[in-house]
């Protein structure tokens, strides 16, 4: 290591700074901004992310954490897989949609029975009847009588892209 | 042989014992806490169509006699995980509450380990070990399906565990589910009756003995440690805790569980067993229509002051 400043390992968990400025690895995003997102994106308040801390292993990928840790840098998962940083345009895991996207007060696009299973299965779809945002949204079906989010869809031109991974699509009934 | 032959002596009526142990087991899959309730659960399976039957010892448990546990949206938003009634067992024993440091030292693929989450509320700190590489992915798959964030995740051989990358060196409790010769899932899997050696079971009880031991010295003083297999083998069940109690401070204690059960034996092959091994349980196919699975209690010696609920 030469005496610059430090940069990301990929290999190991470091806990995200508490703001912008305590902010030593380039490209790093802070805890202040992980919180703002949620909450600017989706409407979920900062105070549901009180108790957790944050890491980033990766290129950009943030995970959250509810237990204790001081130097996890040995281990292979602290918590669950969160958020994507360092891109253009953040990206939700479809897991921390499922943990906490019943929160979500905006960019949350319901979806009718046929839609939420055509969603699961990996499809995109035509849906130009949705008038918010473009990018990333929490796809959600209603399940006995409440709405539950699917996971993370990306919307661009008319279309409702799912992006959930190939290993977690599932072919599931159509409930009415 | 059938390994089955060799436990004749040990069960009470062979015939239902055999019997039972050709009979296949249902799909059962455990309520996630963390995402929904038994009675959610039971509402999205009515509207979706799932055949179910609930397990009358146990709220949140449920027999789907159609098979495929995956195939529905409760499990796709991680409201179930599928998993065999006694293989639930474990973590009733060891009763971790939201708060603790639970280590779980064979954690792969990781059912014990949510449900230990589960218990605990997702809050606390469950370490998940696994000295397989390979099949930490299914665990930390089931991890996140299921939404747990108190999870570490290591990797390392559980006989020499290092703590040096948490934030402490005690853990409350300790889940030592150890891998075993496994013939208490050959309702599930037959192909596990002929693989089946004694040469096995000789080797798997030399690294048991190394598991638990670590994991009573791991944990504090007045911490439980739960040892279970799915093996009826003496040789990886009493005889392991045999081994611990003599060469670690530690003592078997009295528990429940809610199913029958038989005592753990204290004669085996010619050899003789600490006597307090009976309060170990061994739970028998025929006695609860389950699979076949061993469990014991253990409170680790020292300040017995600061027990937690052993």
């Amino acid at each position: 290591m030469t005496d610059g400043a430090p940069t990301n390992d990929g290999q190991q968990f470091d806990r995200l700074p508490e703001t912008p400025a305590d902010r030593e690895v380039e490209g790093r995003a802070s805890r202040e901004e992980v919180l703002d997102w949620w909450d600017e994106r989706f409407g979920i308040e900062r105070v549901v992310f009180e108790e957790y801390s944050f890491w980033e292993k990766g290129a950009g990928k943030i995970w959250i954490f509810n237990g204790e840790a001081t130097d996890p840098s040995e281990v292979e998962a602290v918590g669950m897989t969160f958020l994507r940083t360092r891109q253009e345009h953040w990206k939700p895991t479809g897991r921390a949609v499922s943990r906490f996207g019943s929160r979500a007060t905006k960019n949350v696009i319901e979806l009718d029975p046929e839609q939420a299973s055509r969603f699961a299965a990996g499809e995109d779809q035509e849906l130009p009847e949705w008038d918010g945002d473009w990018g990333y949204l929490i796809a959600t079906h209603e399940v006995a009588g409440e709405s539950v989010p699917i996971g993370v869809g990306l919307y661009l031109y008319d279309e409702l892209r799912s992006v959930v991974p190939k290993g977690s699509r599932a072919d599931l009934p159509v409930v009415e | 042989m059938n390994p089955l032959d060799r436990y004749e002596p040990l069960v009470d009526d062979v015939d239902a014992f055999r019997a039972a142990c050709d009979r296949p087991l249902p799909s059962v899959v455990r309520t996630n806490g963390i995402a929904a309730t038994p009675a959610r659960v039971r509402e999205a399976f009515d509207d979706e169509g799932v055949a179910y039957e609930p397990v009358d010892w146990r709220d949140g448990l449920f027999r789907l006699p159609d098979g495929n546990p995956g195939g529905n949206w409760p499990y796709v938003h991680g409201w179930t995980h599928g998993q065999e009634e006694v293989s639930v067992l474990p973590t009733l024993a060891l009763d971790p509450r939201p708060g603790e440091r639970v280590w779980d030292a064979c954690a792969a693929p990781g059912s014990k380990t949510t449900q230990i989450a589960d218990a605990m509320d997702d809050e606390g700190t469950v370490v998940a070990n696994d000295n397989n590489l390979g099949r930490l992915s299914a665990l930390r798959h089931n991890a996140e399906r299921l939404g747990i964030t108190n999870a570490i995740v290591t990797n390392q051989d559980a006989r020499n565990f290092s703590t040096k990358s948490l934030a402490f060196d005690e853990f409350d409790r300790a889940l030592v589910d150890a891998p075993c010769s496994c013939e208490g899932t050959c309702r599930k899997n037959p192909d596990v009756l002929d693989e089946w050696t004694l040469d096995h079971v000789r080797a798997v009880a030399g690294i048991q003995k190394g598991v638990l031991a670590r994991a009573v010295q791991a944990t504090r003083p007045g911490g439980v440690v739960v040892y279970s297999t799915c093996t009826f083998a003496p040789e990886e069940n009493e005889a392991v805790l045999d081994h611990v109690l003599a060469n670690e401070d530690c003592e078997l204690v009295e528990f429940d569980l809610p199913l029958d059960t038989d005592p753990g034996v204290t004669e085996w092959d010619g050899e003789a067993y600490d006597e307090s091994v009976t309060r170990a349980k061994r739970i028998y196919p025929h006695r609860n229509d389950t699979g076949g699975f061993f469990c014991a209690k253990l409170r680790v010696g020292g300040n017995k002051n600061t027990g937690v609920g052993a």
